[in-house]
């Protein structure tokens, strides 16, 4: 067990760059965005200040952020780089570059709308928009989570070699200040192993790398058949579906080391009892959890679900945790255009085939910085007990949380 | 000691059996580029011709360690590489980067531009086939005015080249050059230079390229010596602001003149559409530049 | 069997010959030198290695006389026009068939 706890004050871009801190990072790229430029300010002073033993890179873009930490990797230097919303989108390419060539990145996505419109306020568009990148995503309620998940992202990314984004709601998080036990950087050394690539650069055993790759397998010099494109992929599709049992390892160990385990891939609120389930992902899972108590004074056997790992995402987990329920109320702060929440089409093929079942209603909230207060929460969930009763059950789109 | 083909290395890090054309510049360049770093280099290449030299998974056609990069980031990828090699310690490799026009004067110049102003130890060649062959020969911004490409298909380009050369001087770095596959000693001699630069070095090197530019592979070697006979290309190093001619342009400097453009323009397909309008044009493109050349050069 | 023998998790190549085959195959026509007018061979000592400099494909020795391998010399004839003492000359492949249906 590690030392008695050490509380500071830390909004959530200043605990992301303290995690990078105590996560040694050796290389850091980034380039300013509201609300994610605070975490660019403070690792640059940390570098400057030589508290951190790290070469900071202000680079002119996000492509070139992630461009920077990729080769950067590959020669064996651990990275991180942040950054949000049209940022993000602009790192597109070098997001699925870095997960196909199994590069153990760690990015802070502090999640914010896309425009247009210009918008500069929370919502989760930015980071759901990247989701079929092959990066593992984790998503943190508070300050707290945001520290400890980006010291669990470089354990995690190093022994499976995927890259983590760990996202955090910009302003909600980012901005506001909480009570943050930061760990001692000794215990965080006993934790984390230093980085060692899969990569090797070296003159002496001159290897290329993301070179062509056809279709087909394809026999090397000495006769050996190699994958093809397809095989490469499919190694990729394997690393995250088997990811579960390392991300939940890794968050036991935490657990162990610091007394705050992450041996889930997300929260459970009450859930024992609960035959109504809320489903939020990041912030909004603490909201949900103040709407819970208030439905349960009414009454109603209310639990929440705060999703925590969007990417690997834990479908039996979820179907197991939900086999009780007749009603499942999923808020997003996303939508996929066209269908729905993108929270909500995973819980609903996690239940598919599952014997599970609830009735699944679906809301769309907060966009662009739009309050979500609790009272909403329940009225939605009230809303949605009331079509219960009345049996109107599949709705084909979901209900916007909006003027409209 | 100055270079030459007998005291040269025999040693190769290009390997025969690879996927260039027949008589492809960018393959004897690369060839001389790698030699003159002895392969105590770290290669990061973007798309283009020279990923298919590169050769395909799980073969390639090279002996020296590489990174493929997307398209934009040729100089971002070379930065990584120089940060993790600092941040570990490892000294003695030079990051090369190495990127087609297409890859440095259009897609690319971002990127560049910042590495060059964040001053990072590197070199950057950018090797100049005038488009994008990978893809079949389109337009890029150096495709010369009045030339036929994919995307300028009936009139030909309308615009000439920017000076991606003098767009890099202008970053006010240690080294920039321009090179030819035709004079690969001269090439030799600077990269061997540039690598002993700290800070970042800027290599232009004119590659004639058979299939996109329409004239018989054999010709290589006497499309390249024509494009600095007539000025089209003036092969010169600026180190730390002094402006020196180097090899054939050197050479037309002290004693000669340049031959009209029209004698290299004529030799190659792309340019059958051109007018005589254009021609002039170019013509006082090119004697504008060189007079520009003479005037700066101590050695002249 | 499949790939997984190969133990890669990314596309990682490793250098070798012929990476595109035998690319001797491609030539149209083969550089054939003529010893008695190769520099180096008049002069018996390491002279010229012009067509060793220009060869972009590295399939010409740097030995006197020098040797062509004819297995990846891609027939470009580079190394023909670029020889001050015209000792090598490109010659036709015989059977080539340039009906694409042939
Ligand atoms: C972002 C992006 N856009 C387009 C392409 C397609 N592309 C691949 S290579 C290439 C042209 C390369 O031209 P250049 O840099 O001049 O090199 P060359 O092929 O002439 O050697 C293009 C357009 C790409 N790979 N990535
Ligand atoms: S024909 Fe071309 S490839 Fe063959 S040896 Fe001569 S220069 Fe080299
Ligand atoms: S270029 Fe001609 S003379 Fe020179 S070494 Fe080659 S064959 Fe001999």
């Amino acid at each position: 067990m590690a030392r008695k706890a050490s509380i500071w004050i830390l909004d959530g871009n200043r605990a992301a760059a303290q995690g990078v801190k105590l996560s040694r990072v050796q290389v850091i790229a980034a380039y300013p965005i509201t609300p994610q430029s605070p975490v660019t300010e403070k690792l640059s002073e940390f570098v400057e200040g030589k508290e951190l033993d790290a070469q900071y890179i202000a680079v002119e873009s996000e492509h070139s952020a992630l461009a920077v930490c990729t080769s950067a990797s590959m020669v064996g230097a651990r990275t991180f780089t942040a950054t949000s919303s049209h940022g993000l989108a602009y790192m597109h390419e070098m997001l699925h570059w870095a997960a196909g060539a199994r590069l153990p990145l760690v990015l802070a996505c502090v999640n914010r709308a896309i425009g247009a419109p210009w918008n500069v306020l929370n919502d989760q568009q930015d980071s759901i928009s990247q989701r079929d990148t092959g990066w593992i995503q984790i998503y943190a309620r508070n300050n707290q989570e945001i520290i400890d998940s980006i010291i669990q992202a470089y354990k995690i990314a190093e022994s499976i070699y995927v890259p983590v984004m760990v996202c955090y709601d910009g302003y909600v998080l980012s901005h506001t200040e909480m009570p943050v036990d930061v760990p001692a950087q000794e215990d965080v050394d006993r934790f984390l192993p230093p980085y060692k690539p899969h990569t090797i650069l070296d003159p002496a055993n001159p290897k290329n790398y993301n070179l062509v790759t056809l279709a087909n397998p394809r026999v090397n010099a000495e006769g050996v058949l190699c994958h093809g494109y397809m095989e490469l992929r499919y190694l990729l599709q394997e690393a995250l579906q088997n990811s579960r049992e390392t991300i939940t390892t890794v968050g036991r160990e935490f657990g162990e080391l610091f007394g705050r385990s992450y041996a889930n891939m997300f929260w459970e609120n009450r859930l024992d009892d609960a035959d109504v389930v809320i489903v939020a992902m990041g912030s909004l899972a603490m909201e949900a959890m103040v709407a819970a108590d208030i439905l349960r004074e009414a009454g109603h056997k209310v639990g929440v679900l705060g999703l925590r790992v969007f990417r690997p995402f834990p479908k039996a987990d979820v179907a197991k945790a939900l086999k009780k329920s007749r009603l499942v109320v999923v808020f997003d702060k996303n939508i996929s255009y066209g269908l729905e929440g993108a929270t909500c089409s995973e819980i609903k093929s996690a239940l598919y085939g599952n014997s599970v079942r609830a009735v699944i209603r679906n809301f769309i909230v907060g966009l662009g910085g739009r309050d979500v207060k609790a009272r909403e929460l329940v009225d939605a969930v009230n809303k949605s007990l009331l079509s219960l009763k009345e049996g109107d059950l599949n709705e084909e789109y979901p209900e916007w949380i909006c003027a409209i | 000691m100055k270079i030459n083909a007998v005291n040269m290395t025999e040693k190769e890090y290009l390997l025969p059996g690879n996927r260039t054309c027949p008589g492809c510049a960018l393959s004897l360049a690369y060839r001389h580029i790698l030699k003159a770093l002895e392969g105590q280099v770290i290669v990061t290449v973007p798309a283009s011709c020279l990923t298919v030299l590169h050769g395909m998974y799980p073969v390639t056609s090279v002996t020296v360690p590489c990174v493929n990069t997307p398209f934009a980031t040729t100089a971002a990828s070379a930065t990584g590489l120089v940060a993790g090699l600092k941040v570990l310690g490892k000294e003695g490799l030079t990051v090369l980067a190495i990127a087609g026009d297409g890859g440095t004067h259009d897609i690319g110049i971002q990127a560049l531009s910042a590495a060059a102003e964040r001053q990072t130890d590197f070199l950057y060649i950018c090797y100049d086939n005038e488009g994008y062959m990978n893809t079949g020969n389109q337009r890029s911004g150096s495709t010369p005015l009045g030339a036929i490409s994919g995307t300028t298909p009936i009139l030909g380009k309308q615009q000439n080249q920017k000076d991606i050369t003098a767009i890099m001087e202008a970053h006010g770095i240690p080294y920039v050059a321009t090179a030819n596959a035709s004079y690969p000693l001269d090439l030799y001699e600077k990269v061997r230079k540039a690598r002993t630069i700290r800070g970042t070095k800027f290599i232009h090197v004119f590659v004639p390229c058979s299939p996109g530019w329409g004239f018989p592979f054999s010709d290589t070697i006497k499309i390249g010596k024509l494009a600095v006979e007539t000025g089209w290309v003036i092969l010169y190093e600026v180190e730390d602001g002094v402006f020196r001619l180097t090899a054939a342009s050197e050479s037309i400097a002290k004693r000669g003149s340049l031959r009209p453009l029209r004698e290299y323009l004529m030799e190659q397909g792309r340019f059958k559409n051109i007018t005589e309008e254009q021609i002039n044009e170019l013509q006082g493109w090119v004697n504008t530049r060189w007079k520009r050349c003479l005037d700066r050069a101590v050695n002249n | 069997m499949g790939t997984r023998d190969c133990r890669h998790i990314c596309g990682e190549s490793s250098p070798a010959v012929g990476e595109a085959g035998k690319t001797g195959e491609w030539r149209d026509s083969f550089p054939v030198i003529d010893p008695e007018k190769c520099l180096l061979v008049r002069q018996n000592k390491p002279s010229c290695f012009l067509c060793w400099l220009y060869c972009p494909d590295a399939v010409i020795s740097k030995t006197i006389p020098i040797q062509i391998n004819m297995e990846y010399c891609k027939g470009c004839g580079i190394c023909a026009q670029i020889c001050p003492a015209h000792a090598i000359t490109m010659v036709r492949e015989e059977g080539l068939c340039l009906d694409e249906t042939g």
